[in-house]
C-alpha cells in the first residue's frame, strides 16, 4: 500500500473509532427511567460534613438569576431547559433533589457520577457551584415529579 | 521573504484556510447544537477534564515559531474531541506546517485517549493518557516538548524532514486539582518511536490558571471577568532512557489567556519564551475552538440508530 493510501486508511479506522463510541453512547442516552433512582441515591452518599455545608450565596439576590444562566450553559443539555428531566438526565424538580441539603447538591455537583455519565462540575468555582445550587434550589417541585415517578423523554 | 514566495505562500495559505473555513460551515449546519463551554487556556498542559459525554469540541491551533539557523515556521493543527462517555475522552488531529521560504506539508495525525482512573474528585485527580502518533520528522506543532528536542532539530528543509517517518506511542500521566478557584496541572510524559531502536523519552508540562472572576454574573455577557482564564504554563523535556535530565533540552515558559464566549467560541492566545539556548526564543499560540454538544445523538440517528 502507498503511503497516501495507508494513511487514508488508517485515518478512515480512526473516524470510524471516533463514531463507534459516538453511537454506543448516543444509545446510552435513551432514557433509563429506573437509573434516576441510583443517580438520586448518590445524593445520600454524600459525606455528614459536606451535606451540612451552607450555602453562602443562600441569600445572594444575584444568585439565583446568575446560576439560571450557568444552568442554561452547562446543564440543560442533559436535565431540560426546565430542569425537569431530558435525555440523559434526571428532574432536577423532583423530590429527592429538592430535598436535599444545598451541601449535598455543592458535594454531588463537584465529584459528578461518572459512571452514570455525569461529569465532574469542579472546573466551575466553589461561588458559581453555589449559583447552581441556588438556582436548583428555586425550583420548587411538585410530589408527582419524584424521582420515581419521572419519566425523562 | 521574496515577492514571489510571499505570493506563493498566501495562494497556498488561503486555499487551505478556505478549504478549512467550508468544512467548518458544513459541520456548523450539519450540527446547530452547541454549548457555552468552560474551558482551559492551556496549550500544552492537560488537566483532568474530560470532554463532556456525547459532546464534540472542533478545534483549531496554530504555534509561530522563530527558528535561528533556519527560516521561522507556521504550524497549524486541528482536533476533534469527542466524550465518548464521562470517564473516556478520544481525539483526532491532523497536523501540517509551513515554513517560510520553503513549503505546506501535511505532517501527520495523532489519536489520543484520555481515561479518568477515579470516579470521585480527590486531593490530586489522575487521568490517563494514550496516544498515537504517525507523524513526519517536518512535524512542528510543538504540542509537547520531550527527550532531547531542541530547536535545531526544526531547522531541517521540508523536503528532507518529511522523509522520516514516526510511529509513536505517547503515554502521559496527567493529574490535576482545582482549588479556591486555581487550577494545577501536572504532566509527565513518556514516548516512545516504534520505528528503529529509539529509547524512551521523557518530558513534561505544568500549568497554574485563575479566572478573572470565581462568581457569574447575572446576565449574559461576552466581557464578564468570569468568561476570561488566564494562568501560566512550563514545559520541556527530560532526555531520554540512556541520558535522562536536562542535558541538552529544551524549557519553555508561557503565560496562557482563554475567552470563553457566550457564542460557544472560545477563544485561546500564549506566548511561549524558550528559557535556554536549546529553545525557541519565541513561540506564539493562539488557538479557536467551539463545542458541539449532542453529536454523540445526532450521528447515532444519521446512522438509524434507535
Amino acid at each position: 500500500m502507498t503511503q497516501p493510501a495507508s494513511t487514508l486508511a488508517a485515518l478512515t479506522l480512526l473516524l470510524a473509532s471516533l463514531l463507534l463510541p459516538a453511537t454506543s453512547a448516543a444509545q446510552t442516552d435513551q432514557p433509563s427511567p429506573p437509573n434516576n433512582n441510583s443517580v438520586y441515591a448518590e445524593l445520600a452518599k454524600s459525606p455528614k460534613k459536606a451535606a451540612t455545608r451552607r450555602n453562602p450565596l443562600a441569600d445572594d439576590p444575584d444568585a439565583v438569576a446568575a446560576g439560571s444562566k450557568l444552568f442554561a450553559q452547562h446543564c440543560a443539555e442533559c436535565h431540560g431547559e426546565a430542569a425537569d428531566g431530558g435525555k440523559k438526565g434526571p428532574s432536577l424538580r423532583a423530590s429527592e433533589v429538592q430535598e436535599a441539603t444545598p451541601g449535598a447538591l455543592f458535594w454531588l455537583l463537584t465529584n459528578g457520577v461518572v459512571r452514570k455519565g455525569m461529569p465532574v462540575w469542579s472546573k466551575l468555582p466553589d461561588a458559581q457551584r453555589w449559583q447552581l445550587v441556588t438556582y436548583i434550589k428555586s425550583l420548587g417541585g411538585t410530589a408527582n415529579q419524584s424521582g420515581s415517578a419521572a419519566s425523562p423523554q | 521573504m521574496t515577492l514571489e514566495f510571499a505570493d506563493d505562500y498566501r495562494r497556498r495559505h488561503f486555499s487551505t484556510l478556505s478549504c478549512a473555513l467550508t468544512l467548518l460551515a458544513l459541520f456548523l449546519a450539519l450540527f446547530p447544537l452547541s454549548a457555552p463551554a468552560q474551558e482551559s487556556p492551556y496549550m500544552v498542559t492537560y488537566d483532568h477534564y474530560l470532554e463532556e459525554p456525547g459532546s464534540l469540541e472542533v478545534e483549531y491551533f496554530s504555534t509561530f515559531g522563530t527558528q535561528r539557523g533556519g527560516p521561522d515556521f507556521h504550524a497549524y493543527w486541528a482536533e476533534f474531541e469527542y466524550g465518548a462517555t464521562a470517564w473516556w475522552t478520544t481525539e483526532l488531529y491532523l497536523d501540517g506546517q509551513t515554513t517560510f521560504g520553503d513549503s505546506t506539508v501535511f505532517t501527520g495525525f495523532r489519536w489520543e485517549n484520555r481515561i479518568r482512573l477515579l470516579q470521585r474528585e480527590h486531593f490530586v485527580n489522575p487521568v490517563l493518557y494514550i496516544e498515537y502518533e504517525q507523524t513526519n520528522g517536518a512535524d512542528k506543532i510543538l504540542k509537547e516538548v520531550e527527550g532531547h528536542d531542541v530547536e535545531a532539530d526544526y531547522a531541517v528543509p521540508n523536503a528532507i524532514a518529511r522523509q522520516e517517518h514516526d510511529h509513536e506511542m505517547e503515554f502521559k500521566l496527567l493529574v490535576s486539582k482545582t482549588f479556591n478557584g486555581w487550577n494545577i496541572a501536572e504532566n509527565t510524559i513518556a514516548t516512545k518511536n516504534l520505528t528503529g531502536g529509539n529509547p524512551w523519552e521523557f518530558g513534561y508540562a505544568i500549568g497554574a490558571s485563575r479566572p478573572l472572576a470565581l462568581k457569574a454574573s447575572a446576565k449574559r455577557c461576552s466581557h464578564c471577568r468570569e468568561n476570561f482564564i488566564a494562568g501560566v504554563e512550563m514545559y520541556g523535556g527530560l532526555g531520554d532512557r540512556y541520558s535522562f535530565g536536562l542535558h541538552d533540552t529544551s524549557h519553555y515558559l508561557a503565560p496562557v489567556v482563554a475567552w470563553n464566549l457566550p457564542s460557544d467560541w472560545t477563544l485561546r492566545f500564549s506566548p511561549g519564551f524558550g528559557l535556554n539556548d536549546n529553545s525557541h526564543r519565541l513561540l506564539i499560540r493562539w488557538g479557536v475552538s467551539r463545542e458541539f454538544s449532542g453529536f454523540g445523538a445526532t450521528v447515532a440517528r444519521l446512522l438509524g440508530a434507535h
